[in-house]
C-alpha cells in the first residue's frame, strides 16, 4: 500500500483478493454499514443487494477508468456521482421488473446504493488511476468481499431469527425463533461477533507470518 | 528505636468491593429463599443454572483475556442471582443460561468488567430475552402450586433451542381455583382488575420470581441500608418519584389510572429500586445526581406503564436512568471546598 504509483503496478491475484480478504469492505474496511444492517434479516435479501453493489461497483469501476484521463480533476467527483447514479437506476428498475417482492423488501436501500461509500471510495481511489481491467478486477474482488460480508451477515440473522435458510427451515417448526436477531440490535450484535471472528482470524495469521501484508 | 514510614492514606476502611457485594448476596438469599419456597424446584433450577452461567461466562471470559479471575469479587453472583429473580419462574431454563452469558459477557466483559459497565449487567441480559423470546417472558405461573416441589413446570425443561413446553395442563392439575396466568399489572391494564394490596404484599400474586412480596424485599433492603452498603436515597427517589406521579394521575385522571399500590407493589419496582437502580457502577455519585437518577426511572417506570405498549416498565426505565448517569454526574458536580463558583463571562 505504500508503493507512490499504484498504476505501475500489474494485475496481481491481489488486485482481486484485496476486497474479498485483506480490505473487506465490510469486516475490514467498515464502509457501507448502512446496507449492511439494514437488510441483511434474511440471506435472499443479503445476497441479493450484494450482487445489485456488486454489479453498480463493476459497471461504474469500468466506465469510470475508460474516460479517467478525460475528466478535470475539479468535477471528477460529479462526473463519478453521475455515473453511479446511472447504474443505480438501471438496477433499480432491474430489480423492480424481475421481483416485486425483493424490491419492497429491499426498499430504499437500492436507490441509497449511489451513497455507498466503497462505490464512491473505489472510483476515487483505485478506477480513476487504473487501466480497466484492472479496475473490474480490483472492483470485481470488492464486490465479492462485500456480498460475502452482507451474505455472512444475512444467513446467520436468518438462521437465529427465524430456524430458517433461504426460506427453507432447518430445525423443524419446535425451533424458538430469536426474534432480536431480525431486530435492528441483532444487526449489530452479529456484526460486532463476524467483526471479532475476522479479527481473531487475521490477528492469528499475522502472528503466524503467513500472510504478513501491511 | 526504629520509625515505621508511612504515607497516606492512614486510616483504611474496611468496606471492600467483596465486603459489600458478599451483603447484597446476603440480603438477595431470602429473596431467593422465599421465591423457591413459592415457585418450588422450577424456580431453584432457574436461579442455579442462571448463576452458574454467568459464573462459568465470567470464568471463560477472564481466561481469554489471560486475566486473574474476577469471580471471588461476588458481582456475577450478584448478577446472576438478580437476573434470575427478575425472570417468570417457569422460563425455560436454556433461555435463563443465554440470559445469562448475554448478562455477562454483553453487559459487563465487553466494558471492561466490573466497574465499567455503562448498564446494570443483570438488566441488559432480561432485555436481550425480553427482546428474543417476548412469549416466554411474559408466560407466568402460579404461586404455591401443589406439586411444585415434586415436579417441575413443563416449559422449564424445554430442550435447548426449542419452544416452550405447554404449561396449560400443569397449571390445571395444580390449582385449585382458574389462574388467569397474568400479573397484576396486566390485569389492571386489560381487564382493569384492582389486585388486593395484601396479596401482592405477600406474594400471592404471579410474577417474575423475585418480585412478588414487597414485605421480604423491603426488609432485605432495610439491612442493606442500615449497614450502608447501598445508598437509601436511590430506592426513596425511585418509589417516590412513582407514587407521586401516580397520585397526581389517580388524582386528576380518576378511575382511568391504577390505585397507588399497583404502581407501587407489583412488576419488580421493589426490587428493581432496591438492587438494581442502587448499582455502584451504575448510578451517579454526587449527592443531587442521586435524587435526579431515582426520580427518572420512577417517572419513567410509571409512564411506560401508562402510556407505553408494555405492562412492565421498571427495566428499560432504569437502563435509561443508567444511560443519563455520566450527564447527571456532569451537571451535578458540588462546588470544591475553598473554591469560588465561576462566573460565566
Amino acid at each position: 500500500m505504500s508503493l507512490p504509483n499504484q498504476a505501475d503496478q500489474g494485475i496481481t491475484f491481489d488486485t482481486f483478493m484485496e476486497g474479498v480478504w485483506r480490505q473487506n469492505p465490510v469486516f475490514v474496511m467498515m464502509l457501507g454499514m448502512c446496507p449492511t444492517l439494514a437488510v441483511t434479516v434474511s440471506a435472499v435479501n443479503a445476497l441479493s443487494m450484494g450482487v445489485a453493489t456488486l454489479f453498480v461497483l463493476v459497471s461504474s469501476s469500468l466506465l469510470i477508468s475508460l474516460i479517467r484521463n478525460l475528466v478535470p480533476k475539479e468535477v471528477r467527483i460529479a462526473t463519478f456521482i453521475v455515473i453511479i447514479a446511472t447504474f443505480v437506476t438501471l438496477t433499480d428498475y432491474l430489480i423492480q421488473a424481475v421481483s416485486l417482492t425483493l424490491y419492497e423488501a429491499l426498499g430504499a436501500f437500492i436507490q441509497l446504493i449511489v451513497v455507498n461509500c466503497i462505490i464512491l471510495g473505489r472510483a476515487e481511489a483505485h478506477a480513476s488511476k487504473n487501466p480497466p481491467l484492472k479496475a473490474v478486477i480490483n472492483a470485481l474482488g470488492m464486490g465479492t468481499g462485500f456480498t460475502i460480508g452482507l451474505f455472512a451477515l444475512g444467513a446467520t440473522r436468518e438462521i437465529f431469527g427465524a430456524g430458517k435458510l433461504f426460506g427453507m427451515t432447518l430445525f423443524g417448526d419446535q425451533f424458538q425463533p430469536w426474534v432480536v436477531m431480525v431486530l435492528p440490535p441483532g444487526g449489530f450484535f452479529v456484526l460486532a461477533a463476524w467483526l471479532l471472528l475476522f479479527s481473531l482470524l487475521r490477528s492469528k495469521s499475522a502472528t503466524e507470518g503467513g500472510h504478513a501484508h501491511d | 528505636m526504629s520509625m515505621e514510614l508511612r504515607t497516606s492514606p492512614h486510616l483504611v476502611s474496611d468496606r471492600s468491593v467483596e465486603r459489600i457485594m458478599k451483603h447484597v448476596v446476603l440480603a438477595l438469599l431470602p429473596v431467593c429463599t422465599f421465591s423457591v419456597w413459592q415457585y418450588g424446584l422450577s424456580a431453584l433450577a432457574l436461579l442455579i443454572v442462571v448463576t452458574t452461567t454467568c459464573l462459568a461466562t465470567e470464568r471463560f471470559l477472564n481466561r481469554a483475556a489471560k486475566q486473574a479471575s474476577t469471580l471471588n469479587d461476588w458481582s456475577a453472583t450478584i448478577t446472576g442471582l438478580l437476573l434470575a429473580l427478575t425472570l417468570p419462574p417457569a422460563f425455560p431454563l436454556w433461555m435463563g443460561a443465554v440470559a445469562g452469558f448475554v448478562a455477562i459477557a454483553i453487559g459487563k466483559a465487553l466494558f471492561g468488567g466490573l466497574g465499567h459497565n455503562v448498564f446494570n449487567p443483570a438488566l441488559i441480559g432480561r432485555a436481550f430475552v425480553q427482546a428474543s423470546f417476548p412469549v416466554a417472558i411474559t408466560t407466568w405461573a402460579p404461586p404455591f402450586a401443589v406439586h411444585r416441589f415434586s415436579e417441575f413446570i413443563p416449559s422449564t425443561l424445554t430442550l435447548p433451542f426449542m419452544i416452550p413446553n405447554d404449561n396449560a395442563a400443569w397449571i390445571a392439575a395444580a390449582t385449585v381455583d382458574g389462574f388467569t396466568g397474568a400479573t397484576p399489572l396486566a390485569r389492571w391494564k386489560y381487564e382493569h382488575f384492582v389486585y388486593p394490596v395484601q396479596d401482592m404484599l405477600t406474594g400471592a400474586a404471579s410474577a417474575s420470581s423475585g418480585e412478588t412480596s414487597a414485605i421480604l424485599l423491603l426488609l432485605c433492603g432495610l439491612y442493606l441500608a442500615a449497614r450502608k452498603f447501598m445508598d437509601w436515597r436511590i430506592p426513596v427517589a425511585v418509589i417516590g418519584s412513582a407514587v407521586l406521579v401516580a397520585w397526581a394521575f389517580r388524582l386528576y385522571g380518576g378511575e382511568a389510572f391504577p390505585p397507588i399500590h399497583l404502581v407501587v407493589l407489583s412488576g419488580g419496582l421493589v426490587l428493581g429500586a432496591l438492587f438494581m437502580a442502587t448499582d455502584m457502577a451504575t448510578s451517579p455519585v454526587t449527592p443531587l445526581g442521586v435524587w435526579i437518577y431515582g426520580a427518572v426511572i420512577g417517572v419513567v417506570t410509571v409512564m411506560i406503564r401508562y402510556f407505553g405498549g408494555l405492562t412492565e416498565g421498571v427495566m428499560y426505565a432504569i437502563l435509561l436512568g443508567n444511560a443519563l448517569t455520566p450527564l447527571i454526574d456532569k451537571y451535578t458536580q458540588p462546588r470544591v471546598f475553598g473554591t469560588r463558583q465561576q462566573r460565566k463571562s
